[in-house]
């Protein structure tokens, strides 16, 4: 049971989402976006950051990252593939999960605790939780999700969407807070659970979701 | 000696052109006569940078020198890129203060923006893994169209740069007073943390090691910065050019992870590591030469460039961004060349340290400076007049006395003051958790960074009240001392050490000069007396618009130890039923304060008294209930005074409060220094009550319900808690929009 973190030049949450793993007893490592080889690895994660800069549209220049035929393979094979903030950025740009993540409604980068409504419970991301809304810190300045009609129609009908907002800060369509593929098993995300898991800190509701993943991940082998 | 430019030294001294670089006549003979000749353009050029006060403080160095920097924990003082704070466990906290007042009048985006780049690089240099950021400002008042555009653009550079590079920006301040409409401040303070053995200092030892270019390219950005930029003087090129530099976060993270893991994995081949700030690669080069007795020699066609053309000058005085310089042994410098060419950033030779003491430079196969180090590293020290200002000898003694006939209406328009009122509006736009270490975010008394693997934080805080010190800048400096102290204890942790930006007008003015000299003596004489030593800082002088200076503003940064993170205590509020205690004694404390500014329309009379023994002991007393874990929340008293601080508790915690005091109302908005507000479980009262004796007196419980009572003893006063919060809370906004 091996994890794999995703470093791209100027990921900042590489670290966090590493040390997130390994307090669940998950084998992670980060893993250079110079690799091109995921072999070995049972789940993927691309954390937060401003991947390359970020200088153009959020994910443009990752996507073309030596990694990512590997995070695509990873994906095909049905292993989890997890995207937060920027790695949801950077897995809408590759394909693997539909639609884009715009400029905030309100321009500008937003930092606060948001309410979140866990839309689907039984995912490979939230079935450890018990409750029906959480409260995770959102770090943005593009993370208003966008997709065409039918695009959300089909999220709706399949039961993509795993969270949505209470209260939606950035202005994404359906209030859209995170959605997985139709195969369940890539997931991408715009709030930051990995900075939820410790008491220290004061928030510990992406315990749940970290929770969640390590029983798929048991599950799987 | 020529340099490649048509400008020869005789044109150089007789178009006294250094004058306009800020040599004084004197300065440049004293050149002449030292070098025994007379200096060539890009020699005079380097000289300016060198001398100027922003690199040799040469004018305010009389006064700094007296910082007390050593005691018990000091591993580093003053003089290196930050100063560094033994913690234990091999540990070690670096921090420092960095103004970019004067580039974030101009540029508001891009001169907030690089202020956080330059602190960083100062952190990383040491080897430090930097952990946070700061940010203490002043503007001028919302209602004007100017100071909101800088507003945003500072905010919005801060967020640009800090967020995208991955370091917290987890407190800071923000203020506003008329004074700084056409001088707004932007100190930034930056704390590190390092294992001891990975301490890095910028010295260039040993004959024949290399100097390693590190980082961005060279272009004509930010020129001369560190004198000031001459439009007559300058080639057609130049004046074109903007004095304030453009930063790139994403090339700062590359060379900051790229530095970081040179000193993991190379330490025993790297010498030395100095950032490239303020006059760039010249300071840098001859600071690093000077410290270690050394000279040094540099081929600047090796200078990595991304614009044709430059002259030595430029490539000397360039203030271009994301720059580093190492110096590495002899023979060794493969490994680090590789490093860094590994994470696609430019490494590069450009020259060797030489015992000869001189500061030589090479272009184009010609010497184009060569100058002693330490005369070009040592500018003239300047003792300047200095003279009471006259304002002081005319302040009255007596209080004001706020009117309270309209003792809601007061309260609410005070929380609604920009000084007073919630900044979460701005600081929000700043990530205050990546590293996901942040303990206490923006919002409390201080902010409280958790050291991974152990049971330690870091708390941490910038303050200063820059209206006390017009009144009277040593005892308004030492308030901002014990302030800055008060909120770290505010969280449990133990105040340890000291970095200031120290704001001022121009030096050259005796009153001004009396004003720093004063706010000096005030900081050394409380830091004592709490064994916080000044390891490091920042100078920003000549802070004036058409003659008229900004207040004194001393930014005092602050760092405090905390050894068990679950002692941590917080401003808000916890449960239904605490005992709510005051702590300290409440005065007549009227003059400069938020109601005086608020319902007088301007600050006036001799300041109120600082009690040193009150405040050292009331300190000691929350660090002591805290260590027992016998407080549910702890908010130091400060600007609005008692209310104020009711209020942010009530609203922190979302509870509400009936309290009952026996003063009259106006007492609520005293200012009195010294002064906490805590609350106790009905578990701990009594222990509480045996520790603290007649320091602490209860005044109050906390509630639930939306209505919030005080009984003074004349009045008694109700308040919506929603509708004082929504105030509080909204006040920033409706004002930035005009």
């Amino acid at each position: 049971m091996r994890a794999a973190v995703i470093r791209f030049p100027g990921s900042n949450c590489d670290f966090d989402m590493l040390y997130a793993l390994q307090d669940f007893g998950i084998d992670a490592e980060i893993i250079s976006a110079d690799n091109n080889d995921l072999n070995g690895f049972d789940a993927v994660f691309l954390p937060g950051g401003f991947a390359y800069g970020d200088y153009l549209r959020t994910g443009a220049i990752a996507k073309f990252s030596p990694i990512m035929a590997a995070v695509i393979q990873a994906a095909n094979d049905g292993k989890l593939v997890v995207g937060v903030c920027n790695g949801f950025q950077i897995l809408t740009e590759a394909g693997l999960l539909p639609g884009q993540l715009q400029v905030n409604k309100v321009p500008g980068f937003i930092c606060e605790d948001v309410e979140l409504l866990i839309e689907n419970p039984n995912t490979a991301f939230t079935n450890a939780y018990e409750t029906e809304s959480i409260m995770i810190p959102i770090a943005h300045g593009e993370g208003n999700y966008y997709a065409d009609d039918a695009t959300l129609a089909q999220l709706e009908d399949n039961h993509q969407i795993v969270f949505r907002y209470a209260q939606n800060p950035n202005g994404s369509a359906h209030d859209i807070a995170g959605i997985m593929n139709e195969r369940g098993n890539v997931f991408g995300m715009m709030p930051h659970p990995e900075r939820a898991v410790d008491p220290v800190t004061g928030n510990v509701d992406g315990q749940p979701f970290f929770k969640s993943i390590l029983s798929e991940i048991i599950a799987g082998d | 000696m020529h340099s490649d430019n048509e400008i020869t030294p005789e044109m150089v001294r007789d178009s006294k052109i250094y004058q306009q670089w800020g040599l004084t006549d004197a300065e440049y003979q004293l050149i002449v006569d030292t070098l025994d000749r007379l200096p060539n353009y890009t020699e005079t050029g380097i000289f300016s940078g060198m001398w100027s006060e922003h690199v040799s403080y040469k004018k305010s160095k009389p006064i700094l020198r007296h910082f007390w920097s050593t005691n018990e924990r000091v591993l580093q003082g003053p003089g290196e890129g930050a100063g560094i704070l033994d913690i234990g466990d091999n540990q070690a906290v670096v921090f420092k203060a960095e103004s970019h007042n004067h580039p974030s009048f101009v540029e508001p985006y891009e001169g907030a923006a690089t202020g956080v780049g330059g602190i960083l690089r100062d952190i990383f240099s040491m080897g430090a893994q930097p952990i946070a950021v700061l940010d203490s400002l002043r503007f001028g008042e919302l209602d004007n169209a100017h100071t909101r555009h800088i507003v945003d653009g500072v905010i919005a550079g801060i967020a640009g740069y800090g967020n995208a590079i991955g370091i917290p920006t987890v407190g800071g301040e923000i203020g506003f007073d008329p004074v700084y409409a056409g001088n707004p401040l932007v100190n930034v303070m930056a704390v590190g943390l390092m294992d001891q053995k990975g301490m890095q200092v910028g010295q260039a030892k040993g004959v024949g090691n290399s100097i390693i270019y590190v980082g961005a390219k060279t272009g004509r950005d930010g020129i001369n910065g560190a004198s000031f930029a001459s439009a007559e003087f300058s080639t057609e090129h130049e004046s074109d050019r903007s004095a304030v530099q453009v930063g790139d976060p994403f090339l700062e993270k590359l060379v900051m992870d790229a530095t970081l893991q040179a000193v993991r994995d190379h330490s025993d081949i790297i010498v030395g590591i100095q950032d490239m700030g303020a006059a760039g690669l010249l300071s840098s080069s001859s600071e690093m030469a000077s410290k270690a007795g050394m000279g040094i020699d540099l081929d600047l066609n090796q200078v990595p460039q991304r614009e044709t053309a430059m002259t030595p000058y430029e490539l000397m005085l360039s203030e271009s961004q994301e720059r580093m310089l190492f110096v590495v042994k002899k023979g060794e410098e493969q490994v680090i060349l590789d490093l860094f060419k590994k994470a696609n950033l430019d490494a590069v030779i450009i020259g060797h340290v030489t015992d000869d003491g001189r500061y030589r430079l090479r272009f184009n196969d010609q010497v184009v400076a060569d100058v002693p180090v330490d005369f070009l590293t040592h500018a003239p020290k300047q003792d300047l007049p200095m003279v009471a200002p006259k304002r002081l000898a005319i302040l009255k003694a007596d209080q004001f006395v706020p009117d309270v006939t309209d003792l809601k209406q007061t309260v609410l328009d005070l929380v609604g003051q920009p000084t007073i009122a919630s900044k979460s509006n701005l600081f929000r736009h700043f990530d205050s958790q990546v590293r996901a270490d942040t303990v206490i975010k923006p919002g409390g008394d201080a902010a409280l960074v958790r050291i991974r693997g152990t049971k330690k934080a870091l708390a941490m805080t910038t303050d200063v009240n820059a209206r006390y010190l017009y009144l009277n800048p040593k005892v308004g400096a030492k308030m901002a001392v014990a302030e800055a102290a008060r909120n770290i204890v505010a969280t449990g942790a133990t105040p340890i050490g000291i970095t200031d930006g120290l704001n001022f007008g121009s030096p050259d003015n005796p009153e001004v000069y009396y004003e720093l000299s004063q706010a000096v003596d005030g900081i050394n004489d409380l830091a004592k007396q709490l064994n916080t030593p000044i390891i490091s800082g920042n100078v920003s002088l000549y802070n004036e618009t058409d003659g008229q200076a900004i207040y004194p503003t001393p930014m005092i940064g602050m760092v405090g130890l905390l050894t068990d993170v679950s002692k941590a205590t917080r401003i808000g509020f916890q449960n239904v039923g605490d005992s709510i205690y005051i702590i300290g004694e409440t005065n007549a404390s009227f003059n400069g304060t938020e109601i005086q500014k608020m319902q007088a329309g301007d600050i006036d009379g001799q300041l109120f008294d600082l009690n040193d023994h009150d405040e050292i002991t009331n300190q000691k007393l929350i660090l002591a209930a805290t260590d027992q874990s016998l407080l549910a929340s702890v908010h130091d008293l400060s600007e609005g005074g008692l209310i104020v601080g009711l209020l942010e508790s009530a609203f922190a915690g979302q509870f509400s409060f009936n309290v009952v005091i026996d003063m009259t109302a106006e007492f609520l908005f005293a200012e009195t220094p010294s002064r906490f507000i805590v609350s106790v479980a009905p578990q701990n009262r009594e222990a509480f009550e045996a520790l603290a004796g007649d320091s602490a007196k209860k005044i109050g419980e906390v509630s639930a319900e939306d209505q919030m009572t005080i009984q003074s003893s004349d009045q008694l006063l109700q308040l919506s808690r929603q509708e004082t919060q929504t105030i509080y809370q909204e006040s920033i906004s409706w004002r930035l929009k005009g």
